[in-house]
């Protein structure tokens, strides 16, 4: 029996292992899917559960209800990887040997990574919203606060959904505006980048929603530390920026198993072949969605777009076919902007978001890098897109790769 | 493709101003584009990370982001920015005639 193994049942690994189960010969194959935790999280969700929009139930789900039948579940946290002898040790002392690795371990948030900002005032006034607890732990603080500075604060790149903290930032415009109360919140985005996003052209328009929703933008500050006496935060080069309520988006790092398998860079983050998605340092071991170096976004829809990518290559080299499938980067980010609307974009490496209609021209039904009632439906129906047919590796009625159809080339530059 | 002018010579920049062609820089060349950035004068200090950011451009085809340096370099985060304000790993690869590192989104 050949053995595939996938580290990981996020979204990348449950749909990996959705698609193998499907491909493969279960007289020839033999499929094992590695996690530590039950509950499969839908974390795009997490966003807006601060604001009351979602509660905990709308976001988790048993992660075994995704999982087909007669494949190996293992519930047991990973130690590490031996590539050269092609093994993974298992924390309890399991071990595991593979003919092909499919590692699908994600990111996670450190806040450690940073000098007091999980000191005492840690889910006091200080909160993160990328996990199910600060999630929630905000929407308590929300329900009670009475106003002050809110600071949504970026310490480093590369972050997890780089549009999220904008969304935070309008949905929090929205939510105060709705309870009478915008005029005793003063909020304030604060970022390392030079602008208030990664990509030029959508920065301008994300800057303008900004000046417009009365929030104010603090841009190339890195964090250095958290004076909690003082309740400010303080960057490398000694800006501060006081506050009463801090949100924070903590550095991202990829799972610890890496840096004890000694496979990733300084943030655990493995050398990948941007298209190819095979590691750059051993043939038969190939990385999906977060766990990934490259320079794409760390999103839901770019792990979707990468699955094709991946499981026809695995398919490839199985059969002693040359790899073709390439990722070229494609991503696509419903924006919530506040207020029942949402922008979206879509965009890969050499391509920046442009306006138009997707994924249709002109019929859409949504607008690309445009503010409209129907964007912000289809990011919450996405939902159930997500829980129905993506994790069980279905279909799509969206193409992996970006294309230009529906897109418009910027008039001004011509 | 754009250029600039640096000490009476025309030389090619890319789409974040920084130097094309490796061979284009030399120290001369470093010391005025750091003065373009607010630097006045380049210590040893400097120079370490400079010399720095372009071995590893030369050895892995991108410059090292921050955390790298602070790692690697032997100059801690502080400094960094003390040496380089606003953007070490940024302003030390435009100094240094290299492109801006892909890490520094």
């Amino acid at each position: 029996m050949k053995k595939l193994l996938i580290l990981g049942a996020g979204t990348g690994g449950t749909m990996m292992l959705n698609k193998f189960h499907k491909a493969l010969d279960p007289m020839e194959w033999e499929i094992t899917i590695v996690d530590h935790i039950e509950t499969h999280f839908y974390q795009p969700g997490f966003l807006f559960i601060p604001f009351g929009i979602y509660k905990e139930e709308d976001v988790i789900r048993p992660k075994r209800d995704f999982f087909p039948k007669n494949v190996n579940v293992i519930m047991e946290e990973i130690d590490k990887i031996v590539p050269k002898e092609n093994k993974v040790y298992l924390k309890e002392g399991t071990e595991l040997i593979y003919d092909y690795l499919i590692i699908a371990t994600g990111s996670e948030i450190a806040p450690e990574e940073t000098e007091g900002l999980k000191g005492d005032l840690w889910y006091n006034c200080i909160f993160d919203f990328y996990t199910i607890e600060g999630a929630m732990n905000l929407a308590w603080f929300f329900e009670k606060w009475e106003g002050g500075k809110l600071v949504i604060n970026i310490t480093e790149f590369p972050i997890k959904c780089p549009v999220a903290p904008l969304e935070f930032a309008f949905l929090a415009d929205w939510y105060f505006t709705e309870k009478k109360m915008r005029d005793k919140v003063e909020i304030h985005f604060v970022t390392p980048l030079s602008s208030a996003f990664t990509k030029e052209k959508c920065a301008e328009v994300m800057a303008d929603y900004l000046t417009e929703k009365n929030i104010k933008t603090t841009v190339d500050f890195s964090t250095g530390r958290v004076d909690n006496e003082n309740k400010k935060i303080i960057s490398w080069d000694e800006m501060e920026v006081p506050f009463d309520c801090l949100v924070t988006v903590p550095t991202n790092k990829g799972n610890s198993c890496i840096e004890r398998s000694g496979m990733g860079d300084e943030l655990n983050f493995i050398p990948t072949d941007k298209y190819t998605l095979q590691s750059k340092d051993y043939e038969n071991i190939f990385v999906i969605g977060d766990a990934t170096d490259l320079p794409s976004s760390k999103a839901g829809s770019v792990v979707h777009f990468q699955s094709e990518v991946l499981f026809e290559n695995i398919m490839s080299l199985i059969n002693g076919k040359e790899m073709k499938a390439k990722f070229d980067g494609h991503a696509n980010c419903f924006i919530e902007s506040g207020f029942g609307k949402a922008l979206l974009i879509d965009f890969n490496y050499e391509t920046e978001p442009l306006k138009g209609s997707y994924p249709l021209p002109v019929i859409g039904p949504f607008k690309l890098l445009q503010e409209t009632r129907m964007n912000h439906f289809g990011k919450l129906l996405f939902k159930w897109t997500y829980w129905n047919l993506l994790l069980k590796g279905r279909e799509l009625p969206v193409s992996n790769e970006m294309t230009m159809t529906g897109k418009q080339i910027d008039e001004e530059k011509e | 493709m754009a250029t600039i002018d640096l000490l009476g010579k025309q030389i090619e920049v890319d789409a974040d101003g920084n130097l094309v062609n490796l061979d284009d820089w030399n120290e001369d060349i470093a010391k005025e584009i750091a003065r373009t950035e607010g630097i006045p004068e380049l210590t040893d200090r400097h120079w370490l990370v400079i010399n720095f950011m372009r071995k590893e451009f030369i050895e892995k085809g991108d410059g090292p982001t921050v955390r790298r340096l602070t790692k690697e370099s032997g100059v801690g985060t502080k400094e960094l920015y003390a040496l380089f304000p606003k953007g070490p790993a940024k302003k030390a690869a435009r100094i240094g005639g290299i492109p801006k590192p892909k890490g520094c989104v």
